[in-house]
C-alpha cells in the first residue's frame, strides 16, 4: 500500500526584545547563570507579571505577515505543570483566544503552483529556564537551574496539518524563518534555540481522508534535523502499520546523533495542563487602529520584494531569491542599485565577490566594510574601461582592507587600465622576441599557444593592459 | 491615656506636638506586645530592632518638620505581605524560613510615609480559613474572650488592633478575611474595590479576589490608611489607574438622603438573634440620621459560597504550585525530583491548604473544567450583575458581616462546611469585586463584638467611609475596649 504523510509544525520563535515578556530583565544570551532575574521571573511569592508591549507589537507583525486575523480581545492562560525549570509551577501562555488566528503562507512547490499552508494560530508565551547538569561547582552531583531564559518572550506558530512531505515542511519552515528574521523580531539562531520546531507526523493510505494517529516529535532544531526526523518518523509509522502494528498517540524525542525518534511519553502519561485564564493579567485589547498602524509600518516582505526585483529591475528569479535571503542583503543590493550600479552587475558582485569575502571572514552583510555606494563606484570604473574586471577584484580586496574609495586606490596604485596601442605593441614585441620558438609553433598551426602570449602580456603589464586591445594586436602580430 | 490605646490621629497629634516621640510610642507598643502576646498570639514575628531603628528615623523626620499623618505610627502587618529582609511565612511551614528580597507595594507606601513596623501578624495558612486556627505558628485568640477565635484569615491583624498591640494593621481579604475578623474583634476593617490597592508583593491566595485593606480603631484612621495604600501600581496589571480621592475630606458629609439597601437574602432565618438586634439598632440609627432604606434583592446570593470555593481554590491550586522546594522555602530530604516535590509539599502545607489545592486542581481538571470552573465564572457574573442592579437604586448596602459572633476555638475546625458558611455575607462582595467595610455595631449577650457591613459601589469607598463615620459619630461601640 502507498502512504500519504501528513505533517503539521509547531514553531517556537524567540522574540528579540531587549527585556523579558513579563518583567524588565534583560534577554541577553549567555550571561552568568541567574544574573538576569528578578522576583517576577524567579517566581517569588507575591510577584506579578506585567506584559511587555513590544512583545504584542512583534506578535501583531508576525500575524499580519502570515495573513492572520488579530484577535481584538485575547487572553493569557496558565499552563500548569511541575518542573524545576518552571519557577511558578505554571507557564503563562495563551490557550483560548490567542493573539493571531487563521493565517497562511504560500510555499513554492517544485513543478506546481504555490501551495497554501494554513496557520491555525500564533500565541505569545514565556519561555522556561534551563537545567544545568553536572557542571556545578558545589558539593554533590546535583543539577542546577539557570533562570536567565525564564520569562523570555516566545511566539508559538502552529500550522494546520497541510504539509505532505519532509521537503514541504522544510520549505515552510525556511519561509517562516525568513519572515521572522526579516521582520527583525527574531534573530533566527537555531543553535541557540531562538527558532525551534516540534513536528506532528502521521501517515494515512493514499486516497484516504481519515487522518492517522499522530506522533509529536520534539527537539528538532535545524532544517536538516527537521527533514531527518520527519523522514525517519514517516518510515517508522509505515513499517509499524505494514507489520500489523498500530500507531499510538505519543510524544517522541528526536535524537540528532542517531537520526531516530524515541518515545518520550504516551497519551496516557500526557500532562493535564489545567489551562485557565491567568487572573494576574487583564484581557489584552487590541484596537483596529493599533492593527492598522502596525500594518502600515510593516516592511515590504521577502516575497513582495523578490517580485519587484524581477519585475522592475529585470533580475532572474534565482538572483531575486538569493538577494532577498535577508532583509539586510536586499537593502544592500538596493542601495547599490540606487547609487547607480547596474542591477545585474551589482547582484553578481554581491552573490560572487562579496558573499565569498563575507564567508571567508565569517561575517555578515551588516558589517561589510565595502559600502553599497563604493561597490557602485567600482562597477562604474569597470563600465567606463578605467580598470579591467580582473584589476577590479584587486581593487575590491584593497577596499575591503582599507575602506578607501575605489577611485583613490586605482590612482594611488597606478592600476589604470592601459589601452594605449603603442605601449601594448612594445610589450608584445619584446615577448615575441623572447619566445621565438612559441611564435614558430603558433605559425605552424598550434593555435593553443595564443593563450600563452595573452598571459605573458597581461603579466608584463601587471594586469593593466586592456584585454580587448591585447587580443586584437597579438592576433595581428602573430599572424605576421 | 495609654499610648497603646490611641488612634492614628491621636498619636499623630501627640507626635506632631512633640509630647511623645515615635521612639516612646514604639517602646510602649513593644512592651504591650510582650505583655499581651502570651494571651493573644497575634504575632508570628516581632521586629523590635527594626522598629526602634524606624522610630529613630521617624523622629528625625518629625524634627525636620516632615510629619505625615502616618510618620512614626507603630503598625503591624499580616505575614502575607513580603518584607525585605524580614521573614515572611504566610502562616505556613513551607515558608518557615523565607526571607524575601523585596517588599510589598502596600507596605512600601506605609514605610515611605514613616510608619514603624512592629512585626508580622498571625493568619490562617495562606489566608485560607475563617478562624486563624490553620496557622502553622499557633492559634490567635480573641482579645474579648480568649476562648474564642478572632476570625480569619487576618485574625492576627484584627486581634492586634483589639488588644492594642498595634495602632493600625494591614490585612488581606479574599472572601471576608478583613471584615469577618474585624467584626469579631470589634474594629474597623475595609476591603477596598478590587484593583484599588496593589497586590504586588502580597502572597497570592486567589488572585482575582485578593485585596489589601486596613484594620483600625475607627473610621477616620481607616480612611487615612486607605489613602496611603491606594493607587495605581505599574507592577500590578490588575491595579486600576484612577485617582485616589481625599477620603478624609469627605468623611463628615453625613448620610442625609443616603439610600441604603437591605438585601433580603442577608436577613435570614437562623441569623444569630444578637446579630439581628444589632442590625435593627443600626438601621434605626441611620434612619434617625436621615438615611432612607430600600428593600432590595441579590437573588444569586445562595450560590456565592459554592462559586467562591471553586474559583478561589482553582486559582490557589495554581498560585501555590511555586512552593515546590526547588528555589526557596521548605525542602524535604528525598530520593529524586518527584519524591522531593511530594514530600516537601506534604510536610510544608497544612490540612486546609491541601484540601483547597485538591479541590482547585479537581475543578480545573480536563473533563471537569466546564462543569465547575467555567460554570462558577458564569455564576460569578450573575452575582456581579445582582450588585450592579442593586446599586442602580441605592448608594450602599447594610448587612451583617457574619451570621454569628465569634465562635469557640475548636468549634468548627473539623467541620469545613460550617466554617465556610461563616463567610456567606462577605464572599459575594469579593466575587463582585466591589468594596465593603465592617465596623463595630454592638455586642452579644456574652460580650462579643458584632460588626455591621456597609457594601459600596465599585470605587465607592468614599461613600462607605462617610456612612461609617456618621454611624460611628452617633454610637459608642468603637470606643469600647477589650478588657485584656
Ligand atoms: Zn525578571
Amino acid at each position: 500500500m502507498k502512504y500519504q504523510p501528513v505533517i503539521g509544525l509547531e514553531v517556537h520563535v524567540q522574540l528579540k526584545t531587549d527585556t523579558k515578556i513579563f518583567c524588565g530583565c534583560s534577554t541577553q544570551f549567555g550571561a552568568e547563570p541567574n544574573s538576569q532575574t528578578c522576583p517576577v521571573c524567579l517566581g517569588l511569592p507575591g510577584a506579578l507579571p506585567v506584559l511587555n508591549k513590544k512583545v504584542v507589537e512583534f506578535a501583531i507583525k508576525a500575524g499580519l505577515s502570515t495573513n492572520c486575523s488579530i484577535t481584538p480581545r485575547s487572553i493569557f492562560a496558565r499552563k500548569n505543570y511541575f518542573y524545576p525549570d518552571l519557577p511558578k509551577g505554571y507557564q503563562i501562555s495563551q490557550f483560548e483566544d490567542p493573539i493571531c488566528q487563521r493565517g497562511w503562507l504560500d510555499i513554492p512547490v517544485e513543478g506546481q503552483e504555490n501551495k497554501r499552508i494554513g496557520i491555525t494560530r500564533i500565541h505569545m508565551e514565556e519561555d522556561a529556564g534551563k537545567l544545568v547538569h553536572g557542571e556545578l561547582s558545589g558539593p554533590g552531583d546535583g543539577s542546577g537551574v539557570d533562570l536567565n531564559r525564564a520569562c523570555t518572550p516566545l511566539l508559538e506558530v502552529v500550522s494546520e496539518p497541510d504539509l505532505r512531505s519532509s521537503d514541504e515542511a522544510v520549505i515552510y519552515l525556511k519561509q517562516l524563518h525568513q519572515i521572522v528574521t526579516w521582520l527583525g523580531i527574531c534573530d533566527g539562531n537555531m543553535e541557540e534555540g531562538s527558532f525551534r520546531c516540534d513536528a506532528n507526523v502521521s501517515v494515512m493510505p493514499v486516497g484516504s481522508d481519515t487522518l492517522g494517529t499522530r506522533a509529536e516529535i520534539k527537539n528538532v532544531n535545524s532544517f536538516k534535523f527537521v527533514k531527518q526526523a520527519i523522514e525517519y518518523e514517516i518510515q517508522r509509522q509505515i513499517d509499524l502499520i505494514e507489520d500489523g502494528g498500530t500507531i499510538v498517540q505519543e510524544t517522541r524525542l528526536f535524537d540528532p546523533n542517531s537520526g531516530t525518534t524515541r518515545s518520550m511519553r504516551s497519551k496516557e502519561e500526557a500532562h493535564d495542563y489545567r489551562y485557565f485564564p491567568d487572573p494576574d493579567l487583564v484581557p489584552l485589547v487590541i484596537s483596529n487602529e493599533w492593527v492598522e498602524r502596525s500594518r502600515q509600518k510593516l516592511p515590504e516582505l521577502p516575497g513582495q520584494r523578490q517580485q519587484r526585483f524581477i519585475d522592475d529591475l529585470g533580475l532572474p528569479r534565482y538572483d531575486a531569491e538569493v538577494l532577498t535571503a535577508s532583509r539586510a542583503l536586499a537593502d544592500y543590493f538596493e542601495a547599490g542599485v540606487a547609487a547607480g550600479g547596474n542591477a545585474k552587475a551589482v547582484g553578481n558582485w554581491i552573490m560572487g565577490e562579496i558573499t565569498r569575502a563575507l564567508n571567508d571572514r565569517g561575517t555578515s552583510i551588516e558589517t561589510c566594510p565595502v559600502t553599497p555606494v563604493q561597490l557602485a563606484q567600482l562597477l562604474k570604473l569597470i563600465d567606463t574601461g578605467t580598470i579591467s574586471g580582473k584589476i577590479a577584484k584587486t581593487v575590491f580586496d584593497e577596499m575591503w582592507q582599507s575602506g578607501k574609495a575605489p577611485q583613490t586606490i586605482v590612482e594611488e596604485q597606478g592600476l589604470l587600465q592601459v589601452s594605449d596601442i603603442s605601449a601594448i605593441e612594445s610589450i608584445i614585441n619584446d615577448i615575441m622576441a623572447a619566445n621565438a620558438g612559441q611564435v614558430e609553433e603558433y605559425r605552424g598551426g598550434k593555435e593553443k599557444v595564443f593563450g600563452f602570449f595573452v598571459g605573458q602580456v597581461m603579466k608584463a603589464s601587471k594586469g593593466k593592459a586592456n584585454p580587448t586591445v591585447v587580443n586584437e594586436l597579438l592576433l595581428n602580430k602573430l599572424k605576421g | 491615656m495609654n499610648i497603646f490605646d490611641m488612634t492614628i490621629h491621636e498619636l499623630h497629634a501627640a507626635l506632631k506636638g512633640k509630647q511623645i516621640s515615635s521612639r516612646e510610642a514604639t517602646v510602649a507598643m513593644l512592651d504591650r506586645i510582650e505583655t499581651i502576646e502570651p494571651q493573644v498570639g497575634s504575632f508570628i514575628t516581632v521586629t523590635s530592632e527594626q522598629a526602634l531603628t524606624a522610630a529613630k528615623s521617624a523622629d528625625e523626620r518629625i524634627a525636620r518638620g516632615e510629619c505625615h499623618l502616618l510618620t512614626g505610627i507603630p503598625m503591624a502587618i499580616k505575614d502575607i505581605f513580603l518584607t525585605e529582609g524580614i521573614r515572611t511565612t504566610c502562616g505556613s511551614r513551607i515558608l518557615n524560613n523565607f526571607i524575601p528580597p523585596y517588599s510589598a507595594s502596600s507596605w512600601e507606601k506605609l514605610r515611605d510615609r514613616g510608619a514603624v513596623l512592629l512585626g508580622k501578624l498571625n493568619q490562617d495558612e495562606f489566608a485560607m480559613g475563617s478562624s486563624n486556627e490553620s496557622s502553622a505558628f499557633g492559634i490567635t485568640r480573641n482579645p474579648w474572650d480568649t476562648t474564642c477565635i478572632p476570625g480569619g484569615s487576618s485574625g492576627g491583624s484584627a486581634a492586634a488592633v483589639a488588644a492594642r498591640q498595634a495602632i493600625a494593621t494591614l490585612g488581606t481579604d479574599t472572601g471576608g478575611s478583613i471584615r469577618q475578623p474585624a467584626s469579631h474583634c470589634g474594629c474597623v476593617g475595609l476591603k477596598p474595590t478590587y484593583g484599588r490597592v496593589s497586590r504586588y508583593g502580597v502572597i497570592a491566595y486567589a488572585s482575582s479576589l485578593d485585596q489589601v485593606g486596613p484594620l483600625t480603631r475607627d473610621v477616620a484612621d481607616c480612611a487615612a490608611m486607605l489613602e496611603a495604600i491606594a493607587g495605581h501600581d505599574p507592577r500590578d496589571s490588575t491595579s486600576v489607574n484612577t485617582a485616589v480621592p481625599d477620603y478624609t475630606a469627605t468623611l463628615k458629609g453625613g448620610v442625609k438622603g443616603l439610600k441604603i439597601g437591605l438585601p433580603k437574602e442577608y436577613y435570614i432565618e437562623g441569623l444569630d438573634p444578637d446579630v439581628q438586634r444589632a442590625m435593627d439598632a443600626a438601621i434605626e440609627t441611620y434612619r434617625r440620621l436621615g438615611a432612607e432604606f430600600v428593600d432590595i434583592s441579590l437573588p444569586h446570593t445562595d450560590y456565592a459560597v459554592a462559586t467562591y470555593y471553586l474559583i478561589a481554590t482553582a486559582e490557589a491550586s495554581s498560585n501555590l504550585a511555586r512552593y515546590d522546594g526547588v528555589r526557596f522555602g521548605h525542602r524535604a530530604e528525598a530520593d529524586g525530583l518527584l519524591d522531593m516535590y511530594a514530600k516537601s509539599r506534604s510536610e510544608g502545607f497544612g490540612t486546609e491548604v491541601k484540601r483547597r489545592i485538591m479541590l482547585g486542581t479537581y475543578a480545573l481538571s480536563s473533563g471537569y473544567y466546564d462543569a465547575y470552573y467555567v460554570k462558577a465564572q458564569k455564576v460569578r457574573t450573575l452575582i456581579m450583575n445582582d450588585f450592579i442592579a442593586a446599586f442602580a437604586d441605592v448608594d450602599v448596602l447594610l448587612t451583617p458581616v457574619a451570621p454569628t459572633p465569634a465562635f469557640k476555638i475548636g468549634e468548627k475546625i473539623n467541620d469545613p462546611l460550617q466554617m465556610y458558611l461563616s463567610d456567606i455575607f462577605t464572599i459575594p462582595v469579593n466575587l463582585a469585586g466591589t468594596c465593603a467595610m465592617s465596623l463595630p455595631a454592638g455586642f452579644s449577650a456574652s460580650g462579643l463584638p458584632i460588626g455591621l457591613q456597609l457594601i459600596g459601589k465599585p470605587f465607592g469607598e468614599e461613600t462607605v467611609l462617610r456612612a461609617g463615620y456618621a454611624f460611628e459619630q452617633a454610637t459608642e461601640w468603637h470606643l469600647r475596649k477589650a478588657a485584656i
